[in-house]
């Protein structure tokens, strides 16, 4: 298998997954390789959009522009902007068929001006992956897919594959309304990492972990009760 | 640099097309004729029907009775020039610019042509040749002057081509019609025993003008030279163009390739020097079958890099036909702008919209599967959630209002909103459980509502009252209720989308 380049240190900034990051080999979010997600409910495609935004926020600190390629696309872009992505440094690629979409994905991924690619397509095999993952390994960019109807979960080239399902929100007690989005991330596949499954908030504009929230709370009532 | 002409004369354009459409008319002779006030007048005849004696301009009549096998053929006005325009366009091999002289000759500036086909004699042979052999009567002659090649393809006798400067001596010899002039003025001059030029050609110029008006003065000047004489192209010249004949005709995609790279590379050289780019470009080939096949493209930004151009064209090779083959290869550039003058990558370029690599990408995408697939959203001052963005022409466009992110937005949403059935306490209160395709959704937590108008400067129907709710499960959806409250249940529901 041709390789799997060790992240360059230092080259690499947190994306800040914060724990999440530690699952993967030298616990860097290994950037120039490509991510699948399963996407297999409007609800979880909703999910994903939300958790891959969070991670383009700092992948696009930069300046960069990322792509995002689907055949028929519910996204709204407006809604990238509470993410802390610029909906106008988006372009979207709207195509018919699901062979334009890996065409356009792999010329997409040899660019090295870009800093993310993301896909929508209902499946992809291992060559298709494996020819993904080199284009990205080349250009170093990041390459997002997402799977909306794996049959199968058969095995692909990609570095990782997400689980991502929304969680009940929690507010304060006695509040009204809807909380901050939260997900259950599932890692179910990570090459020579460790995969696992975390709870995380998007609130103030990062990821937070809900382990480190309970800590929070915890010691405000100590403080209280102190 | 000398200009040089050559012209072209048809004897018989009308009557050749027609022999060649109706191959039994080939060996007869025959006329073309029209009705003239009660008459039928000549326009037209072939070469036999001409060495009998007819001439346009006869009357039927008369005709038949100097030869009584002659066939008639009815006038198709306007089909003379048609043919002479298709004539000239198929001319347009051997020189960009050609000119049409009404009702039967074409005018070719061949400045700087001629030594493509190895000198004047072989290209002037190639050309008649080439007439000739598709069925076509033509004489032609080469001279510095539209005028004296005129002259000398209609009366010459020696040489079709007249050396640089050599005009006045061999107009000497033609006859006085050699010069273009009104019928009358030749009228005159037949009346006055002037039969050739020569006769006439030294005689002071004031008496000239006095005789015989300033307008034959001009065009002996005109074909000597000593004024020049303004010729519009047939076909306008492309300011940023190249060509490319081939010996043998092209027929595989290799062949266009190389041809489309050569041209790229003489056409961006070019540009470069000038500070410019290619925003568009259209590649031809000129087919044996006289047919022009051709693919365009376009780029997001001007461009001149050669290697990015012909990845754009090669996309595009395979909906060429090359069919028996191609003789000529054109690349013209109809859209060009500047482009200011970069750095050449001393820090690698910056990312972001304005790199020229991104460019590159989106026009090979567009090249494949279409401009229209690409999208950039900008917001637009609509709180109607299908109004709030507007698509974005150019990759340059800065949004003019900021993106608002103070009210809920769902990460995914619906083209059309879809009917749910609702469970939901009177009046205004969030729905207590909802069904979407045939599942239940019992709402935990819900936020709203939040009133949108229509815009009913722009649409007419109900308001929306959205409502953001979270299920059982931790699923976030976007519901509305169409209009207000009624009372009497028949309100109708929509989910419109998908929170993260």
């Amino acid at each position: 298998m041709q390789g799997f380049l060790p992240p360059v240190s230092g080259a690499a900034d947190s994306v800040g997954l914060g724990p999440i990051e530690a699952a993967f080999p030298n616990a860097v979010f290994p950037g120039g390789a490509i991510h699948e997600f399963l996407s297999i409910s409007p609800e979880q495609a909703a999910a994903n959009g939300g958790f891959i935004s969070g991670i383009l926020n700092n992948l696009m600190r930069h300046g960069g522009v990322c792509l995002w390629i689907s055949i028929c696309r519910t996204l709204f872009p407006p809604s990238l902007k509470v993410f802390g992505v610029e909906p106008d440094r988006v372009i979207f690629i709207d195509l018919k068929r699901e062979r334009d979409v890996l065409w356009a994905m792999e010329e997409a991924l040899k660019c090295q001006g870009l800093a993310a690619v993301i896909c929508e397509l209902r499946e992809i095999n291992f060559t298709q992956t494996r020819r993904l993952q080199l284009a990205a390994e080349q250009s170093r960019v990041t390459g997002f897919v997402l799977r909306s109807d794996p049959k199968r979960l058969s095995a692909t080239a990609c570095v990782a594959r997400w689980n991502i399902t929304s969680l009940a929100s929690e507010l304060e007690e006695g509040m009204p309304g809807v909380g901050f989005p939260r997900w259950n991330v599932e890692l179910l596949k990570v090459r020579n990492g460790n995969p696992g499954s975390w709870k995380v908030e998007w609130s103030a504009g990062r990821f937070r972990p809900l382990t480190e929230l309970n800590k929070a709370v915890l010691s405000s009532e100590i403080l209280k009760a102190g | 640099m000398q200009k040089r002409f050559a012209t072209i004369w048809f004897r018989h354009l009308l009557t050749n097309w027609l022999a060649l459409r109706r191959p039994e008319l080939r060996n007869v002779p025959f006329v073309v004729a029209i009705k003239d006030h009660g008459r039928l007048v000549i326009t037209a005849t072939n070469g036999l029907a001409e060495s009998e004696g007819i001439m346009p301009g006869m009357v039927v009549a008369d005709a038949k009775a100097l030869l009584p096998t002659l066939q008639i053929i009815n006038d198709i006005p306007g089909k003379g020039d048609k043919l002479l325009k298709g004539l000239g366009e198929w001319c347009i091999r051997y020189t960009p610019f050609i000119a049409l002289d009404s009702p039967d000759g074409l005018i070719l500036d061949i400045s700087g042509c001629a030594h493509l086909w190895g000198g004047e004699h072989a290209y002037l042979k190639e050309i008649v040749t080439r007439l000739r052999s598709n069925g076509y009567d033509v004489r032609a002659a080469i001279a510095d002057t539209v005028g004296a090649a005129w002259g000398v393809s209609r009366f010459g006798k020696v040489k079709p081509i007249i050396a640089s400067h050599g005009q006045a001596e061999a107009l000497l010899t033609l006859p006085p019609d050699a010069l273009r002039l009104e019928p009358e003025v030749l009228e005159r001059l037949q009346k006055l025993g002037l039969r050739t030029i020569s006769n006439f050609i030294s005689i002071p110029r004031s008496v000239l003008r006095r005789r015989f008006g300033q307008g034959m003065l001009q065009r002996l000047d005109q074909a000597l030279g000593n004024e020049d004489e303004p010729v519009k192209s047939l076909l306008a010249v492309e300011p940023y163009q190249e060509r490319l004949p081939s010996l043998e005709p092209i027929r595989t995609a290799i062949g266009i390739e190389i041809a489309v790279k050569r041209l790229l590379e003489i056409l961006c050289k070019r540009l470069q020097q000038e500070n410019k780019g290619i925003r568009s470009a259209v590649f031809k080939g000129y087919r044996i079958d006289g047919k022009v096949i051709q693919m365009d493209i376009g780029t997001n930004l001007a461009s001149h890099n050669i290697h990015h151009l012909f990845k754009l064209f090669e996309l595009k090779i395979s909906t060429l036909e090359p069919a028996l083959g191609i003789e000529l290869f054109v690349l013209e550039a109809p859209k060009v702008e500047e482009i200011p003058p970069q750095q050449e990558a001393l820090w690698a370029g910056k990312p972001g919209l304005e790199d020229g690599v991104l460019a590159e990408l989106l026009d090979r995408l567009a090249g494949k599967v279409g401009a229209d697939t690409i999208h950039r959203y900008l917001p637009d001052e609509h709180y109607w959630p299908e109004r709030s963005i507007k698509n974005s022409t150019s990759i340059r466009d800065k949004p003019s209002i900021r993106w608002r992110n103070d009210k809920p937005r769902p990460v995914q949403l619906l083209a059309r909103p879809e009917h749910i059935e609702v469970t939901a306490p009177i009046p205004d209160y969030p729905p207590m459980l909802f069904r979407y395709k045939e599942k239940v959704h019992h709402v935990k937590k819900a936020d709203g509502p939040e009133r949108i108008e229509r815009e009913w400067w722009l649409d007419g129907g109900q308001h929306r009252d959205y409502y953001y709710v979270e299920d059982q499960n931790g699923q976030r959806y976007w519901l509305f209720r169409s209009g207000h409250y009624n009372g009497d249940g028949s309100n109708e529901w929509f989910i419109h989308g998908f929170f993260a």
